[in-house]
């Protein structure tokens, strides 16, 4: 789409756009870069001599059974996080859509979770299940389920999949409601003067309407467990214990700046931006879609 | 609703009853554990209801910090500096958004394309993954541990820059051509024409922007190294990781509640410009 009207002007438009190009090219496209230049160098340990190695610091990563490991555990992660946080909050949805009295309310209630910052919320779920002053580690101890999320892996990793979920609810609720709030009341309607019962109605119209919401959930759901939830991890476990929630973006963060792996991070990162180009690829290529329905 | 089902209806409020709570319980812990002594939440079970000593726990922790022998700055200090960074980020991401998408939309010149295009490929670079180079950048640079180093390489934004392209281009092509016949400039029509229209986007933006700013997190950890520079978010965090240490669970839930408090109040009492901006954002 083009406007007709136009000013003419030989400078202003690019005094205009300078800002956001300039700080764009500095800090996205120098870095993204180096990133790249700096993922076919080697530096030895003293620093300051670099060789040019090709793709040395690649195959290096791909013969890592570390890197396996963690990009294993980010695929196992997101999937978590994507299928238990659409789920619950597609509950929650379908149920504030139906009632009448007090939806607002409800909204207002699971909203507020969006604003808390991932590493906050990190902090809030460790407390709860902190071995020794947490309350739901104490129930847990009460029937019997001895939950230490410092030293268990697996306990890690559901913890930090609980907090990222929560997070991310208010997000996945307000977009199914209004998907549901789309869906012309007229359809649902004849269904139900047809004789269909609500879970009929929902499995049969309401769900493949959806969809395209849901789609669009899951690639955002997705980006969100890959690379928003570095702050639920850094506060939770940092990546412990062992390597048990160091999920890839976390193991760049940890790779460069604790283990100086600069070569290695930076392989990693340029892994990692073909990662969100291909899911943001997936979300426009979807919404272009979305337009024509 | 299609007909009425009371069964169907209180069974969707108890579900909706047991969202809430699940949801709500870590806010409510968070806030009974920052209204006891240090003593009551290290004995277990820790409390359900809140205690007596809020006051103090939040008057420490917002002019003292953490306590003796932490070399906690107080928390009214990386407050200031999570408002200065919040605000900067979300006015600095509006204001260059707009004037470029007012160039983009309202002019015709040679690279244009090529902005847009630019501007476009940010949204494909989250800070997290190219971390370790944009922090060699801002070293080089020599913005670390300075405002500007906090916030001007967060304001690059491709989203609103969208946004309020998408919005110019609703705007009737009758007013530019008024304002053409009129004599105007195209900076006067900017000001007294577009940017008057544009504030019911700017303020959903700044909605989404302030919290996108307030929760920064792994940026502020690396480019600040003195404590005055600290955020909030941060300083919770740091400080959670000490906490097994010096067991001062209410002192560190007082700071998350401070911590959560700003961003929380601004999505529950701007919530129709919040999820305005959050779904228009995604379009």
């Amino acid at each position: 789409m083009e406007k007709r009207v136009t000013f003419h002007d030989r400078w202003l438009p690019y005094i205009l756009v300078a800002p956001q190009i300039i700080i764009t090219i500095v800090f996205f496209f120098w870095p993204s870069g180096q990133a790249v230049w700096q993922s076919l160098l080697i530096e030895d340990s003293f620093g300051g001599n670099s060789k040019f190695v090709w793709f040395e610091n690649f195959h290096a990563l791909f013969r890592d059974d570390a890197y396996f490991a963690s990009a294993r555990l980010t695929v196992a992660f997101s999937a978590l996080v994507a299928t238990i946080g659409l789920g619950f909050s597609l509950l929650l949805a379908v149920m504030a859509d139906r009632i009448i009295r007090g939806a607002t309310v409800y909204k207002t209630f699971l909203v507020w979770p969006y604003a808390v910052a991932p590493a906050v919320a990190g902090v809030l779920w460790g407390f709860l299940f902190n071995p020794s002053a947490g309350v739901v580690a104490w129930l847990l101890r009460g029937v019997g389920i001895d939950f230490n999320y410092v030293s268990n892996g697996d306990q890690a990793l559901l913890l930090v999949v609980i907090a990222a979920v929560w997070n991310q609810v208010s997000y996945n609720f307000l977009f199914f409601l209004a998907g549901l709030q789309s869906i012309p009341k007229s359809l649902i309607e004849a269904a139900a003067i047809d004789g269909a019962g609500p879970g009929r109605r929902f499995w049969d119209i309401v769900f493949p309407l959806l969809s395209p919401t849901g789609f669009f959930l899951l690639v955002v759901n997705i980006i969100y467990a890959f690379f928003g939830t570095f702050g639920v991890v850094d506060a939770l476990t940092k990546g412990g214990p062992g390597q048990s929630t160091s999920i890839l973006v976390y193991k760049v963060y940890n790779d460069g700046f604790r283990g100086q792996d600069l070569g290695g991070s930076a392989a990693q990162s340029v892994i990692l931006m073909v990662v969100v180009i291909l899911l943001t690829v997936v979300q426009f290529r979807f919404i272009e879609r979305r337009v024509h329905y | 609703m299609v007909e009425n089902r009371p069964f169907v209806t209180v069974l969707s409020h108890l579900v909706l009853i047991f969202g809430v709570v699940i949801v709500a319980f870590p806010l409510w812990m968070t806030f009974v554990a920052s209204t006891h002594d240090q003593t009551t939440m290290l004995r277990a079970p820790v409390p359900l209801l809140p205690g007596s000593h809020m006051i103090e726990n939040y008057r420490q922790v917002l002019f003292e910090g953490f306590g003796r022998g932490y070399s906690g700055v107080p928390i009214w200090v990386t407050l200031m500096n999570s408002m200065i960074m919040a605000v900067g980020v979300a006015l600095g991401k509006i204001a260059i958004s707009i004037i470029s998408a007012f160039a983009i939309v309202y002019f015709r010149f040679p690279l244009r394309r090529t902005f847009f295009w630019a501007i476009f490929v940010t949204l494909m670079l989250p800070v997290e993954v190219r971390i370790v180079p944009t922090y060699g950048v801002v070293a080089t640079l020599g913005m670390l541990d300075t405002y500007p180093g906090l916030i001007v390489p967060l304001i690059a934004s491709a989203t609103a820059t969208f946004l309020f392209r998408q919005f110019f281009l609703s705007v009737p092509d009758e007013l530019a051509e008024a304002a053409r016949v009129d004599g105007a400039s195209p900076m006067r029509f900017f000001w007294d024409i577009l940017l008057p229209m544009s504030r019911t986007t700017i303020a959903a933006l700044f909605v989404i922007q302030f919290i996108y700013g307030w929760n920064q997190y792994l940026w502020p950890l690396l480019i600040t190294t003195k404590e005055g520079f600290y955020t909030v978010v941060m300083t919770v965090s740091r400080q959670a990781n000490a906490v097994d240490a010096v067991p001062s669970w209410n002192l560190l839930m007082a700071m998350a509640m401070l911590a959560m408090l700003p961003p929380v109040l601004v999505v529950v009492f701007m919530q129709r410009q919040f999820v305005r901006g959050l779904v228009e954002t995604e379009k």
